[in-house]
């Protein structure tokens, strides 16, 4: 009996190191794309183009290691011997891995007689790490560097900073607006009994997965006989009106749960209505309008098509000003990486403050279109 | 709700009423006035003001928020005003009416255009019955697309799913679940515009050349395994994959976190019943894990059925739909703003609708088994 207890352990055991094996497999393979973005936007423009991003790891790497001078009475036509070992000048110019691992290479043409020697070595943390690139796509300025043939190019920046602040009020009241009027109008479903109220939640419901696209094209037509094109009150309007179906029916499913005695003893008070939702209902329901809250958030802050058809140059938010820069500046990876992550951290600072409350959200919606 | 101003008896002559309440009047068409005003300002202010950023941003977000704010509450505040029965009847609206507006402005009512649209001609004025859709379904880059987006559905959608119940499966077993799962989720944070850079970068290719040393991921591991390195995203139909890894990566953790509390509701004795009666952990999985979770996989399935279908972000920014990988709503986008073909796009839209209708039909018999009114 002890023995059988004593394998069947010895099986969980073996079966859980493969099982965290697995996990952690999987994690790398989810994290290693990031952290070489993260890396290389902290590297020097010029290091980007030569090596990989992961040669700041500690490596085996080839580091030069002075040159050689061959005496001028050495017949450069013969075989030439260096520290014992002979080869003919093409083969020099090959380059020759000694046998204590040096590699040496014949430098230019024969009149030279110089030979490069290059030895293969651990380097640890060499990497030169830097600033600058944030720096540059922060304020926008001119950036020269140099590319990996020595020419010096100049390129223009891209103001992160302006994006940044576009992004934020772009967000902050289109992730707002949506909940007060979504928070209302749950409510009045919720309590209020009135003509047609069946008719327009099963309408809401409807529109939940109704894609956007179908929108565009007469809203932009709306928006160019408002002008509104190009301004924030066109994202914060659109991203109301796109979000509002999801937030209606969460916020509604919420409220609707609420128990009846509360209200009923507030309305035999004699409060009002409005009374009722901004005393006791509103309060009530943070939960669920915190779920909501990052949930659009999120969606907003990330959301590409509706700022590049509504938004478009004028007022270039965070993901269009780094696709814009896709597009321009394909292969700058020192500016895109570091773009990249201006745009990234504050949905990840927010993420990982408020899980839970997007778990939850994300379940409760889980209908969305 | 009894309005506690209301006149008690009715002998009293309305001119009597009207120089009683005058103040009243005059407060109710007064405020309303004043917070059109003020909004309408700040309206102004925003379009045409060259202050700082900061400075716009920070109005802008006060102005936005508190507008809507002070609209309930002026609406509110006026309909209150009115006597008791007609409280009753326009207050409802009150709370829904914005809602609706908005809903009917930017959903309900564009269906309906969209449709009208897609019968126009690129100018939007003349009728041409149904030409637009006959291009939506015959051309070859629409057809192409329709293919792209029905190997996204099937082999996206079908690998999110499996990959994100096996991780939820295995770290439940595990004391490090929290740590794996936010892993494996963090991905969802990210905007796809950002994922897109990422795995370009992943994708890198240098070309051909001397002493290159490959700085993209991908190529290194291939060029370091003895491969030759390659362009990754301009040969097709391999490029399409590699898309759609980009979206696994992206929703994964999704299908994840909903299996996972989805597991974690089956009966801790269901399962212990069913290890008591012999059954192996492969087949308890099968016989036990996944029917009592269908409702959830299901759940899962859909959602990133859609997701995929209206996929744009990705495409756009990796390819531009070049190669061979373009798709139904990138060519929504490219046929609206690129050819300016507006008839064109909407019928692509539709079809989008059409494809989308079982859910929505789906979603409303639940919504109605429910019975929440």
């Amino acid at each position: 009996m002890a023995a059988r207890t004593a394998s069947k352990s010895g099986q969980q055991r073996t079966s859980n190191i493969i099982v965290n094996g697995v996990l952690i497999l999987i994690c790398l393979l989810w994290t290693i794309p990031t952290i070489g973005v993260l890396v290389t936007s902290f590297r020097d423009s010029r290091d980007i183009f030569t090596t990989g991003w992961w040669t700041v790891l500690p490596h085996r790497g080839v580091v030069d290691a002075g040159e050689i001078k061959i005496a001028p009475d050495v017949d450069v036509n013969g075989p030439i011997t260096i520290d014992g070992v002979t080869h003919t000048f093409a083969e020099w110019r090959q380059g020759v891995t000694m046998p204590d691992k040096r590699i040496i290479t014949w430098y230019g043409n024969k009149r030279t007689r110089t030979l490069h020697v290059q030895e293969s070595k651990w380097i640890w943390f060499g990497a030169n790490l830097t600033l600058d690139n944030y720096k540059n796509v922060i304020t926008g300025q001119d950036i020269s560097y140099k590319d990996a043939e020595g020419n010096t190019i100049i390129r223009k920046g891209s103001n992160f900073s302006a994006a940044f602040l576009n992004s934020i009020a772009v967000t902050v009241p289109s992730t707002i607006i949506p909940i007060l009027i979504a928070a209302f109008a749950a409510y009045g479903f919720a309590w209020i009994n009135f003509p047609g109220r069946k008719f327009f939640f099963t309408l809401v419901v409807a529109l939940l997965v109704v894609p956007l696209q179908l929108a565009l094209v007469p809203i932009l037509q709306d928006y160019t006989v408002l002008g509104l094109n190009g301004t924030y009150m066109a994202m914060w309007l659109a991203h109301t009106g796109f979000g509002l179906p999801l937030a209606i029916y969460l916020l509604f499913n919420y409220i609707s749960t609420i128990p009846r005695d509360i209200l009923e003893s507030a309305f035999i008070d004699g409060a009002s209505n409005f009374t009722i939702f901004t005393q006791l209902i509103f309060p009530l329901s943070v939960p669920a309008l915190a779920s909501f809250a990052i949930f659009q958030f999120l969606w907003v802050w990330n959301d590409y098509l509706v700022a590049l058809v509504f938004l478009g140059d004028k007022n270039r938010v965070v993901t269009v000003a780094l696709a814009a820069m896709v597009g321009e500046k394909g292969a700058d990876w020192h500016l895109l990486t570091s773009g990249a992550f201006i745009s990234m951290v504050l949905p990840l600072v927010i993420f990982f403050a408020l899980q839970r409350y997007f778990v939850r959200g994300l379940m409760a919606g889980s209908v969305k279109g | 709700m009894q309005n506690p101003n209301e006149i008690p008896n009715g002998k009293t002559g309305p001119l009597t009423w009207i120089g009683a309440n005058l103040g009243r009047i005059l407060v109710s068409l007064i405020v309303p006035i004043l917070t059109f005003v003020i909004l309408w300002q700040g309206y102004i202010f925003l379009r045409d003001s060259d202050a700082p950023k900061l400075v716009i941003a920070t109005i802008a977000i006060i102005w936005g928020v508190g507008g809507v704010a002070l609209l309930f509450y002026v609406t509110n505040w006026l309909v209150e005003k009115l006597p008791g029965s007609w409280v009753r009847r326009i207050q409802p609206f009150v709370f829904v009416g914005p809602g609706l507006a908005l809903l009917g402005w930017f959903l309900a009512l564009p269906v309906l255009r969209t449709l009208y649209l897609s019968l126009l001609d690129e100018t939007s004025t003349k009728f041409v019955g149904l030409e637009n859709y006959k291009y939506a379904f015959t051309d070859r880059i629409m057809l192409e697309a329709f293919r792209n987006n029905l190997l996204w559905m099937i082999v996206g959608t079908s690998v999110c799913v499996v990959l994100g119940l096996l991780i939820a499966v295995l770290a439940d077993r595990t004391k490090y679940e929290s740590i794996y799962k936010s892993i494996i989720f963090l991905p969802m944070a990210i905007s796809f515009v950002g994922s897109g850079v990422i795995w370009k970068f992943v994708y890198a290719y240098k070309g051909e050349g001397v002493g290159i040393q490959e700085i993209g991921l991908l190529n290194a591991i291939v060029v370091a395994c003895g491969g030759q390195a390659q362009a990754w995203l301009l040969n097709p139909p391999w490029n399409n994959f590699l898309l759609i890894v980009i979206m696994v990566w992206m929703q994964t953790g999704y299908a994840m976190v909903l299996l996972s509390s989805a597991i974690k509701g089956i009966p801790a004795e269901l399962l212990e019943a069913a290890r008591v009666d012999g059954a192996s952990e492969v087949q308890a999985f099968f016989k036990i894990t996944i029917p009592y979770i269908q409702g959830t996989i299901i759940t899962v399935t859909t959602t990133i059925l859609i997701f995929s279908l209206k996929l744009f972000d990705i495409v756009r920014v990796m390819t531009g739909g070049n190669n061979g990988t373009n798709v139904i709503a990138n060519e929504f986008y490219i046929e609206r703003f690129t050819y300016n073909s507006p008839g064109r796009a909407s019928a692509i839209a539709i079809v989008l609708l059409i494809a989308v209708i079982p859910v929505m039909v789906y979603n409303l018999r639940q919504f109605r088994e429910r019975k929440a009114f």
